[in-house]
Protein backbone atom coordinates (compact mmCIF):
# COMPACT_ATOMS: atom_id res chain seq x y z
CA UNK A 1 0.00 0.00 0.00
CA UNK A 2 2.65 2.43 0.75
CA UNK A 3 3.76 2.41 -3.07
CA UNK A 4 0.45 3.55 -3.56
CA UNK A 5 0.37 5.97 -1.16
CA UNK A 6 3.22 7.94 -1.94
CA UNK A 7 2.50 7.68 -5.90
CA UNK A 8 1.45 10.34 -8.22
CA UNK A 9 -2.26 11.57 -8.51
CA UNK A 10 -3.81 10.57 -11.47
CA UNK A 11 -7.39 12.27 -10.79
CA UNK A 12 -8.14 15.45 -7.91
CA UNK A 13 -11.79 16.22 -6.96
CA UNK A 14 -11.84 19.06 -4.37
CA UNK A 15 -14.64 20.74 -2.87
CA UNK A 16 -16.92 19.13 -5.82
CA UNK A 17 -20.62 20.74 -5.57
CA UNK A 18 -23.44 20.15 -7.83
CA UNK A 19 -27.21 20.33 -7.48
CA UNK A 20 -29.99 19.39 -9.98
CA UNK A 21 -32.77 22.40 -9.08
CA UNK A 22 -33.21 22.41 -5.69
CA UNK A 23 -31.87 19.30 -4.96
CA UNK A 24 -28.12 18.98 -3.87
CA UNK A 25 -26.65 15.99 -5.16
CA UNK A 26 -23.40 16.44 -4.06
CA UNK A 27 -22.08 18.16 -1.47
CA UNK A 28 -18.70 19.07 -1.33
CA UNK A 29 -16.68 15.43 -2.45
CA UNK A 30 -12.77 15.60 -1.55
CA UNK A 31 -11.27 12.41 -3.29
CA UNK A 32 -7.39 12.23 -4.57
CA UNK A 33 -6.78 8.82 -7.00
CA UNK A 34 -3.65 7.71 -7.37
CA UNK A 35 -1.85 5.73 -9.97
CA UNK A 36 -2.59 2.36 -9.99
CA UNK A 37 -5.34 2.38 -7.02
CA UNK A 38 -8.38 1.29 -7.86
CA UNK A 39 -11.18 3.13 -5.76
CA UNK A 40 -14.76 1.41 -5.52
CA UNK A 41 -17.74 3.79 -5.02
CA UNK A 42 -20.40 2.73 -3.06
CA UNK A 43 -23.94 3.86 -1.77
CA UNK A 44 -27.35 3.57 -1.88
CA UNK A 45 -29.19 4.99 -4.98
CA UNK A 46 -29.23 8.78 -4.94
CA UNK A 47 -26.08 8.84 -3.27
CA UNK A 48 -24.51 11.47 -5.86
CA UNK A 49 -21.80 8.23 -6.61
CA UNK A 50 -22.58 8.18 -10.09
CA UNK A 51 -23.03 12.11 -10.65
CA UNK A 52 -19.31 12.81 -9.13
CA UNK A 53 -17.90 10.26 -11.62
CA UNK A 54 -19.72 11.65 -14.45
CA UNK A 55 -18.38 15.46 -13.15
CA UNK A 56 -14.76 14.13 -13.55
CA UNK A 57 -15.11 13.74 -17.11
CA UNK A 58 -17.32 16.75 -17.41
CA UNK A 59 -20.51 14.86 -18.72
CA UNK A 60 -22.36 16.68 -15.85
CA UNK A 61 -20.54 20.52 -14.97
CA UNK A 62 -20.02 20.99 -11.41
CA UNK A 63 -21.44 23.85 -9.46
CA UNK A 64 -18.10 24.36 -7.50
CA UNK A 65 -14.85 22.58 -7.23
CA UNK A 66 -11.60 21.58 -9.47
CA UNK A 67 -11.14 18.32 -11.20
CA UNK A 68 -7.76 17.95 -11.60
CA UNK A 69 -6.43 14.80 -14.19
CA UNK A 70 -3.11 14.22 -14.91
CA UNK A 71 -2.26 17.81 -13.19
CA UNK A 72 -4.22 19.56 -15.36
CA UNK A 73 -7.32 21.46 -13.73
CA UNK A 74 -10.46 21.35 -15.43
CA UNK A 75 -11.09 25.40 -16.52
CA UNK A 76 -14.51 26.32 -15.61
CA UNK A 77 -15.96 29.82 -15.98
CA UNK A 78 -18.83 31.25 -14.18
CA UNK A 79 -22.75 30.98 -15.70
CA UNK A 80 -26.25 31.93 -14.47
CA UNK A 81 -28.06 31.05 -11.54
CA UNK A 82 -24.97 30.22 -9.83
CA UNK A 83 -23.62 27.41 -12.29
CA UNK A 84 -20.69 26.95 -13.97
CA UNK A 85 -19.74 25.93 -17.68
CA UNK A 86 -16.94 24.65 -19.54
CA UNK A 87 -14.59 27.52 -20.75
CA UNK A 88 -12.36 25.29 -22.89
CA UNK A 89 -14.12 23.03 -24.84
CA UNK A 90 -10.45 21.80 -26.36
CA UNK A 91 -9.10 21.09 -22.97
CA UNK A 92 -12.10 19.11 -22.07
CA UNK A 93 -12.47 17.13 -25.37
CA UNK A 94 -8.50 16.37 -24.41
CA UNK A 95 -8.64 15.33 -21.14
CA UNK A 96 -11.80 13.45 -21.76
CA UNK A 97 -9.64 11.22 -24.26
CA UNK A 98 -7.59 10.52 -21.66
CA UNK A 99 -10.59 8.78 -19.20
CA UNK A 100 -11.94 6.02 -20.34
CA UNK A 101 -15.52 5.56 -19.56
CA UNK A 102 -17.98 2.61 -19.17
CA UNK A 103 -21.44 3.15 -18.75
CA UNK A 104 -24.17 1.40 -16.98
CA UNK A 105 -26.37 0.81 -20.12
CA UNK A 106 -23.22 0.26 -22.78
CA UNK A 107 -23.58 3.05 -25.06
CA UNK A 108 -22.21 1.26 -27.56
CA UNK A 109 -22.97 2.78 -31.15
CA UNK A 110 -25.57 0.68 -32.82
CA UNK A 111 -24.95 1.65 -36.14
CA UNK A 112 -21.80 0.27 -35.70
CA UNK A 113 -19.74 -2.94 -35.38
CA UNK A 114 -17.70 -3.93 -32.38
CA UNK A 115 -14.81 -3.13 -34.24
CA UNK A 116 -15.80 -0.10 -35.77
CA UNK A 117 -17.01 1.12 -32.34
CA UNK A 118 -13.50 0.46 -30.86
CA UNK A 119 -11.57 1.87 -33.61
CA UNK A 120 -13.96 5.31 -33.87
CA UNK A 121 -12.13 7.39 -31.70
CA UNK A 122 -8.64 6.33 -31.93
CA UNK A 123 -8.66 6.56 -35.55
CA UNK A 124 -10.76 10.31 -35.22
CA UNK A 125 -10.20 11.81 -32.16
CA UNK A 126 -6.38 10.93 -31.95
CA UNK A 127 -5.99 10.69 -35.34
CA UNK A 128 -3.75 7.16 -35.18
CA UNK A 129 -3.12 5.00 -38.40
CA UNK A 130 -5.67 2.48 -39.06
CA UNK A 131 -3.71 0.01 -39.30
CA UNK A 132 -2.31 0.33 -36.20
CA UNK A 133 -5.84 0.92 -34.62
CA UNK A 134 -7.42 -2.33 -35.79
CA UNK A 135 -4.39 -4.54 -34.71
CA UNK A 136 -5.03 -2.94 -30.83
CA UNK A 137 -8.62 -3.23 -31.57
CA UNK A 138 -8.14 -6.86 -32.19
CA UNK A 139 -5.70 -7.56 -29.12
CA UNK A 140 -8.31 -5.94 -27.19
CA UNK A 141 -11.24 -7.65 -28.20
CA UNK A 142 -9.21 -10.83 -27.74
CA UNK A 143 -8.58 -9.55 -24.12
CA UNK A 144 -12.10 -9.44 -23.22
CA UNK A 145 -12.76 -12.79 -24.25
CA UNK A 146 -15.10 -11.04 -27.74
CA UNK A 147 -12.23 -11.66 -30.49
CA UNK A 148 -15.35 -13.50 -32.90
CA UNK A 149 -17.84 -10.95 -32.50
CA UNK A 150 -16.00 -8.33 -33.99
CA UNK A 151 -18.14 -7.77 -36.96
CA UNK A 152 -21.51 -7.75 -34.87
CA UNK A 153 -23.56 -4.77 -34.28
CA UNK A 154 -24.40 -4.47 -30.65
CA UNK A 155 -28.18 -5.28 -30.90
CA UNK A 156 -26.74 -8.94 -32.32
CA UNK A 157 -24.65 -9.21 -28.48
CA UNK A 158 -25.38 -10.24 -25.27
CA UNK A 159 -24.81 -7.61 -23.04
CA UNK A 160 -22.19 -9.21 -21.21
CA UNK A 161 -20.81 -9.32 -24.55
CA UNK A 162 -21.83 -5.30 -25.12
CA UNK A 163 -20.12 -4.23 -21.52
CA UNK A 164 -16.95 -5.90 -22.60
CA UNK A 165 -17.07 -4.74 -26.09
CA UNK A 166 -17.81 -1.18 -24.28
CA UNK A 167 -14.59 -1.78 -21.85
CA UNK A 168 -12.67 -2.22 -25.24
CA UNK A 169 -13.83 0.94 -26.65
CA UNK A 170 -12.62 2.48 -23.91
CA UNK A 171 -9.11 1.20 -23.63
CA UNK A 172 -8.99 1.18 -27.12
CA UNK A 173 -7.88 5.51 -26.12
CA UNK A 174 -4.87 4.49 -24.10
CA UNK A 175 -6.37 6.27 -21.12
CA UNK A 176 -4.88 7.24 -17.69
CA UNK A 177 -7.91 5.97 -16.03
CA UNK A 178 -11.07 3.95 -16.28
CA UNK A 179 -14.53 5.44 -15.17
CA UNK A 180 -16.87 2.79 -14.34
CA UNK A 181 -20.57 3.86 -14.36
CA UNK A 182 -22.21 0.77 -12.51
CA UNK A 183 -20.98 -1.18 -14.98
CA UNK A 184 -22.72 -4.68 -13.98
CA UNK A 185 -26.32 -3.07 -13.42
CA UNK A 186 -27.81 -3.00 -16.28
CA UNK A 187 -27.02 -7.21 -16.81
CA UNK A 188 -28.52 -10.76 -15.59
CA UNK A 189 -27.19 -11.92 -12.85
CA UNK A 190 -25.38 -14.66 -14.91
CA UNK A 191 -23.11 -12.26 -16.91
CA UNK A 192 -21.99 -10.27 -14.54
CA UNK A 193 -19.28 -12.57 -13.84
CA UNK A 194 -17.75 -12.03 -17.34
CA UNK A 195 -17.58 -8.19 -16.84
CA UNK A 196 -16.29 -8.41 -13.50
CA UNK A 197 -13.29 -10.52 -14.41
CA UNK A 198 -12.63 -8.79 -17.18
CA UNK A 199 -12.26 -5.64 -14.78
CA UNK A 200 -10.08 -7.64 -12.32
CA UNK A 201 -7.44 -8.53 -14.81
CA UNK A 202 -7.76 -4.63 -15.45
CA UNK A 203 -7.01 -4.47 -11.68
CA UNK A 204 -4.39 -6.84 -11.67
CA UNK A 205 -2.54 -5.28 -14.54
CA UNK A 206 -2.31 -1.79 -12.43
CA UNK A 207 -4.53 0.19 -14.15
CA UNK A 208 -5.88 2.95 -12.59
CA UNK A 209 -9.86 2.73 -11.84
CA UNK A 210 -12.25 4.31 -10.18
CA UNK A 211 -15.74 2.07 -9.81
CA UNK A 212 -19.47 2.84 -9.11
CA UNK A 213 -20.73 -0.29 -8.04
CA UNK A 214 -23.47 -2.49 -5.92
CA UNK A 215 -20.95 -5.55 -6.63
CA UNK A 216 -19.74 -5.88 -2.90
CA UNK A 217 -17.55 -9.12 -4.03
CA UNK A 218 -15.18 -6.62 -5.90
CA UNK A 219 -15.26 -3.62 -3.53
CA UNK A 220 -13.93 -6.22 -0.77
CA UNK A 221 -11.68 -8.09 -2.71
CA UNK A 222 -10.43 -5.74 -6.27
CA UNK A 223 -10.17 -2.29 -5.30
CA UNK A 224 -7.55 -0.87 -3.28
CA UNK A 225 -9.74 1.63 -1.32
CA UNK A 226 -13.22 2.03 -0.74
CA UNK A 227 -15.27 5.19 -0.30
CA UNK A 228 -18.92 5.39 0.70
CA UNK A 229 -21.26 7.89 -0.27
CA UNK A 230 -24.24 9.21 1.45
CA UNK A 231 -26.25 12.31 0.59
CA UNK A 232 -24.03 13.73 -1.28
CA UNK A 233 -21.13 13.94 0.80
CA UNK A 234 -17.77 10.92 1.61
CA UNK A 235 -19.06 9.21 4.88
CA UNK A 236 -16.31 6.55 5.53
CA UNK A 237 -13.63 5.19 3.10
CA UNK A 238 -10.45 3.50 3.58
CA UNK A 239 -9.01 0.13 2.56
CA UNK A 240 -11.58 -2.43 1.93
CA UNK A 241 -10.59 -5.02 4.71
CA UNK A 242 -10.64 -2.51 7.07
CA UNK A 243 -14.35 -1.03 6.04
CA UNK A 244 -16.08 -4.36 5.78
CA UNK A 245 -14.54 -6.51 8.77
CA UNK A 246 -14.55 -2.80 11.01
CA UNK A 247 -17.26 -0.68 9.47
CA UNK A 248 -16.50 2.92 11.29
CA UNK A 249 -19.45 4.44 10.57
CA UNK A 250 -23.04 2.97 11.61
CA UNK A 251 -24.45 3.70 7.76
CA UNK A 252 -21.93 1.85 6.40
CA UNK A 253 -22.21 -0.84 8.63
CA UNK A 254 -26.06 -0.97 7.71
CA UNK A 255 -25.38 -0.65 4.12
CA UNK A 256 -22.88 -3.52 3.72
CA UNK A 257 -25.80 -5.54 5.97
CA UNK A 258 -28.52 -5.44 4.07
CA UNK B 1 -57.37 3.36 -77.49
CA UNK B 2 -55.53 5.56 -79.86
CA UNK B 3 -52.37 3.70 -79.08
CA UNK B 4 -50.51 5.86 -81.69
CA UNK B 5 -51.74 9.07 -79.72
CA UNK B 6 -50.76 7.58 -76.54
CA UNK B 7 -47.42 6.91 -77.87
CA UNK B 8 -46.92 10.04 -79.47
CA UNK B 9 -47.67 11.85 -76.24
CA UNK B 10 -45.06 9.71 -74.02
CA UNK B 11 -42.46 10.47 -76.66
CA UNK B 12 -43.25 14.41 -76.01
CA UNK B 13 -43.96 13.70 -72.30
CA UNK B 14 -40.78 12.18 -71.59
CA UNK B 15 -38.89 14.96 -73.31
CA UNK B 16 -39.99 17.23 -70.13
CA UNK B 17 -39.29 14.38 -67.51
CA UNK B 18 -35.13 15.81 -66.98
CA UNK B 19 -36.61 19.20 -65.97
CA UNK B 20 -39.06 17.33 -63.80
CA UNK B 21 -36.26 15.62 -62.35
CA UNK B 22 -34.14 18.73 -62.12
CA UNK B 23 -36.37 20.79 -60.14
CA UNK B 24 -37.34 17.87 -58.04
CA UNK B 25 -33.45 17.14 -57.17
CA UNK B 26 -32.56 21.17 -56.71
CA UNK B 27 -35.27 21.63 -54.42
CA UNK B 28 -34.70 18.53 -52.31
CA UNK B 29 -31.02 18.99 -52.22
CA UNK B 30 -31.05 22.79 -51.57
CA UNK B 31 -34.75 21.65 -49.02
CA UNK B 32 -32.52 19.73 -47.06
CA UNK B 33 -29.49 21.61 -46.41
CA UNK B 34 -32.05 24.42 -45.24
CA UNK B 35 -34.60 22.07 -43.37
CA UNK B 36 -30.90 20.94 -41.74
CA UNK B 37 -30.32 24.28 -40.54
CA UNK B 38 -33.90 24.71 -39.31
CA UNK B 39 -33.91 21.43 -37.21
CA UNK B 40 -30.93 22.69 -35.48
CA UNK B 41 -32.24 26.07 -34.71
CA UNK B 42 -35.39 24.61 -33.02
CA UNK B 43 -32.90 21.90 -31.70
CA UNK B 44 -30.16 24.35 -30.54
CA UNK B 45 -32.02 26.06 -27.10
CA UNK B 46 -31.50 29.29 -28.43
CA UNK B 47 -34.57 31.05 -28.06
CA UNK B 48 -34.50 33.60 -30.68
CA UNK B 49 -33.56 30.84 -33.33
CA UNK B 50 -35.88 28.59 -31.73
CA UNK B 51 -39.01 31.15 -32.54
CA UNK B 52 -37.35 31.77 -35.78
CA UNK B 53 -37.64 28.18 -37.45
CA UNK B 54 -40.38 27.84 -35.67
CA UNK B 55 -42.21 31.04 -37.29
CA UNK B 56 -40.78 30.14 -40.96
CA UNK B 57 -42.50 26.34 -40.11
CA UNK B 58 -45.56 27.70 -39.39
CA UNK B 59 -45.80 30.15 -42.21
CA UNK B 60 -44.67 27.32 -45.25
CA UNK B 61 -46.26 24.77 -44.45
CA UNK B 62 -49.42 26.31 -43.87
CA UNK B 63 -50.08 28.53 -46.83
CA UNK B 64 -50.13 26.18 -49.97
CA UNK B 65 -47.39 25.70 -52.52
CA UNK B 66 -49.48 27.49 -55.29
CA UNK B 67 -50.16 30.37 -53.25
CA UNK B 68 -46.21 30.67 -52.60
CA UNK B 69 -45.11 30.01 -56.25
CA UNK B 70 -47.77 33.21 -57.07
CA UNK B 71 -46.08 35.47 -54.53
CA UNK B 72 -42.55 34.56 -55.09
CA UNK B 73 -42.62 34.34 -59.12
CA UNK B 74 -45.88 37.47 -59.67
CA UNK B 75 -45.46 39.08 -55.90
CA UNK B 76 -41.51 39.99 -55.43
CA UNK B 77 -41.54 41.20 -58.93
CA UNK B 78 -43.59 44.15 -57.84
CA UNK B 79 -41.05 45.17 -55.68
CA UNK B 80 -38.84 48.20 -57.22
CA UNK B 81 -36.62 47.16 -54.50
CA UNK B 82 -36.45 43.44 -55.68
CA UNK B 83 -35.85 44.01 -59.64
CA UNK B 84 -33.07 46.78 -58.63
CA UNK B 85 -31.29 43.89 -56.16
CA UNK B 86 -28.20 41.74 -56.78
CA UNK B 87 -30.83 38.81 -56.62
CA UNK B 88 -33.40 40.02 -59.56
CA UNK B 89 -31.51 37.76 -62.25
CA UNK B 90 -32.75 35.02 -60.27
CA UNK B 91 -36.19 35.90 -59.51
CA UNK B 92 -37.11 37.22 -62.69
CA UNK B 93 -36.27 33.87 -64.24
CA UNK B 94 -39.46 31.40 -63.50
CA UNK B 95 -37.26 28.45 -63.45
CA UNK B 96 -35.35 29.22 -59.93
CA UNK B 97 -38.40 30.74 -58.73
CA UNK B 98 -40.19 27.64 -58.84
CA UNK B 99 -36.94 25.60 -57.54
CA UNK B 100 -37.19 28.34 -54.71
CA UNK B 101 -40.55 27.78 -53.96
CA UNK B 102 -40.30 24.28 -53.69
CA UNK B 103 -37.15 24.26 -51.66
CA UNK B 104 -39.09 26.86 -48.95
CA UNK B 105 -41.48 25.11 -49.18
CA UNK B 106 -39.92 21.65 -48.39
CA UNK B 107 -37.67 22.84 -46.01
CA UNK B 108 -40.80 23.79 -43.88
CA UNK B 109 -41.86 19.54 -43.74
CA UNK B 110 -38.39 18.26 -43.87
CA UNK B 111 -37.31 20.51 -41.03
CA UNK B 112 -39.85 18.88 -38.44
CA UNK B 113 -38.88 15.27 -40.16
CA UNK B 114 -35.19 16.05 -39.43
CA UNK B 115 -35.89 17.15 -35.91
CA UNK B 116 -37.69 13.61 -35.16
CA UNK B 117 -34.84 11.59 -36.51
CA UNK B 118 -32.72 14.00 -34.26
CA UNK B 119 -34.69 13.78 -30.98
CA UNK B 120 -34.87 9.40 -31.97
CA UNK B 121 -31.21 9.21 -31.50
CA UNK B 122 -30.17 7.95 -27.90
CA UNK B 123 -28.45 10.08 -25.79
CA UNK B 124 -26.20 7.57 -24.22
CA UNK B 125 -24.38 7.11 -27.50
CA UNK B 126 -24.10 10.94 -28.11
CA UNK B 127 -22.72 11.13 -24.24
CA UNK B 128 -20.51 8.01 -25.17
CA UNK B 129 -18.95 10.23 -27.80
CA UNK B 130 -18.76 12.90 -25.80
CA UNK B 131 -16.77 10.86 -23.17
CA UNK B 132 -14.12 9.80 -25.52
CA UNK B 133 -12.88 13.53 -26.80
CA UNK B 134 -14.85 13.86 -29.97
CA UNK B 135 -15.61 17.24 -30.67
CA UNK B 136 -19.20 18.44 -31.29
CA UNK B 137 -18.84 18.25 -34.82
CA UNK B 138 -17.16 15.40 -34.87
CA UNK B 139 -19.96 13.76 -32.70
CA UNK B 140 -22.60 15.21 -35.04
CA UNK B 141 -20.78 14.06 -38.09
CA UNK B 142 -19.73 10.97 -37.06
CA UNK B 143 -22.95 9.40 -34.83
CA UNK B 144 -26.07 11.80 -34.58
CA UNK B 145 -26.46 12.19 -38.31
CA UNK B 146 -25.71 8.61 -39.15
CA UNK B 147 -28.44 7.73 -36.51
CA UNK B 148 -30.81 10.69 -37.33
CA UNK B 149 -30.93 10.06 -40.88
CA UNK B 150 -31.88 6.50 -41.04
CA UNK B 151 -34.39 7.26 -38.62
CA UNK B 152 -35.86 9.63 -40.28
CA UNK B 153 -35.36 8.06 -43.69
CA UNK B 154 -38.87 6.61 -44.26
CA UNK B 155 -40.64 10.03 -42.88
CA UNK B 156 -38.37 12.01 -45.28
CA UNK B 157 -39.35 9.84 -48.80
CA UNK B 158 -42.47 10.63 -48.44
CA UNK B 159 -41.48 14.44 -48.63
CA UNK B 160 -39.35 13.57 -51.66
CA UNK B 161 -42.30 11.80 -53.00
CA UNK B 162 -44.60 14.71 -52.49
CA UNK B 163 -41.60 17.29 -54.09
CA UNK B 164 -41.81 15.04 -57.45
CA UNK B 165 -45.50 15.46 -57.95
CA UNK B 166 -45.37 19.29 -56.53
CA UNK B 167 -43.09 19.96 -59.24
CA UNK B 168 -46.26 19.90 -61.63
CA UNK B 169 -47.38 23.44 -59.95
CA UNK B 170 -44.40 24.97 -61.77
CA UNK B 171 -46.16 24.56 -64.81
CA UNK B 172 -48.62 27.79 -63.62
CA UNK B 173 -45.44 29.82 -63.93
CA UNK B 174 -44.53 28.91 -67.72
CA UNK B 175 -42.50 26.36 -66.81
CA UNK B 176 -42.76 23.52 -69.39
CA UNK B 177 -42.45 20.21 -67.53
CA UNK B 178 -44.18 17.40 -67.68
CA UNK B 179 -47.55 18.90 -66.99
CA UNK B 180 -46.81 21.95 -68.10
CA UNK B 181 -46.10 20.21 -71.74
CA UNK B 182 -49.30 18.29 -70.88
CA UNK B 183 -51.28 21.24 -70.73
CA UNK B 184 -49.82 22.62 -73.59
CA UNK B 185 -50.48 19.14 -75.34
CA UNK B 186 -54.51 19.39 -74.37
CA UNK B 187 -54.67 22.81 -75.50
CA UNK B 188 -53.85 21.57 -78.82
CA UNK B 189 -55.53 18.23 -78.90
CA UNK B 190 -58.67 18.72 -76.84
CA UNK B 191 -57.57 15.04 -75.68
CA UNK B 192 -57.50 16.14 -71.68
CA UNK B 193 -58.08 12.34 -70.41
CA UNK B 194 -55.33 10.64 -72.67
CA UNK B 195 -52.99 13.05 -72.00
CA UNK B 196 -53.20 13.53 -68.48
CA UNK B 197 -52.89 9.69 -68.07
CA UNK B 198 -49.76 9.57 -69.85
CA UNK B 199 -48.61 12.83 -67.25
CA UNK B 200 -49.80 10.55 -64.47
CA UNK B 201 -48.02 7.16 -65.22
CA UNK B 202 -44.90 9.02 -65.83
CA UNK B 203 -44.98 10.69 -62.36
CA UNK B 204 -46.18 6.74 -61.13
CA UNK B 205 -42.60 5.33 -62.70
CA UNK B 206 -40.63 8.30 -61.61
CA UNK B 207 -41.98 8.14 -57.71
CA UNK B 208 -41.52 3.97 -58.45
CA UNK B 209 -37.69 4.13 -58.77
CA UNK B 210 -37.41 7.03 -56.36
CA UNK B 211 -39.16 4.50 -53.84
CA UNK B 212 -36.92 1.72 -54.66
CA UNK B 213 -33.56 3.63 -54.52
CA UNK B 214 -34.88 5.02 -50.73
CA UNK B 215 -35.80 1.47 -50.20
CA UNK B 216 -32.15 0.45 -51.03
CA UNK B 217 -30.51 2.96 -49.08
CA UNK B 218 -32.74 2.23 -46.16
CA UNK B 219 -31.36 -1.22 -46.39
CA UNK B 220 -28.05 -0.50 -46.69
CA UNK B 221 -28.44 1.96 -43.79
CA UNK B 222 -29.32 -0.83 -41.35
CA UNK B 223 -27.47 -4.09 -40.97
CA UNK B 224 -27.45 -3.34 -37.18
CA UNK B 225 -31.54 -3.99 -37.28
CA UNK B 226 -31.19 -7.10 -39.49
CA UNK B 227 -29.93 -10.39 -37.82
CA UNK B 228 -26.48 -11.29 -38.79
CA UNK B 229 -26.03 -13.93 -41.34
CA UNK B 230 -24.36 -16.20 -39.14
CA UNK B 231 -27.39 -16.33 -36.34
CA UNK B 232 -29.62 -17.10 -39.53
CA UNK B 233 -27.79 -19.79 -40.60
CA UNK B 234 -28.43 -21.05 -37.04
CA UNK B 235 -31.44 -22.56 -37.71
CA UNK B 236 -30.97 -24.33 -40.88
CA UNK B 237 -28.18 -26.34 -39.42
CA UNK B 238 -30.14 -27.61 -36.79
CA UNK B 239 -33.19 -28.47 -39.03
CA UNK B 240 -30.71 -30.78 -41.11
Amino acid sequence: MTSKQSAAAAITVRGLRKSFGPVEVLKGIDLTAREGEVISILGSSGSGKSTMLRCINMLETPDAGDITVADETIRLRPAARGKMRIADRKQVARIRSQLGMVFQSFNLWSHKTVLENIIEAPLHVQKRPRAECIDEAEALLAKVGIAEKRHHYPAHLSGGQQQRAAIARALAMRPKVMLFDEPTSALDPELVGEVLRVMRSLADEGRTMLVVTHEMGFARDVSSRVVFLHQGAIEEEGLPQDMFTNPQSDRFRKFISN
Amino acid sequence: MDLPFLYETFLTLISAVPLTLQLAASAIILGAVLALGLALCRLSGILPLDWLARAYIFVFRGTPLLVQIFLIYYGLGQFREVRQSMFWFVLRDPYWCAVIALMLNTASYSAEIIRGGLLAVPHGQIEAARACGMSRLLVFRRITMPLAIRQALPGYSNEMISMVKATSLASVITIMEVTGVAAKLISETYRAVEVFMVAGAIYLAINFILTRFVAIAEYQMSPHLRQPASLRDVPAAEAR
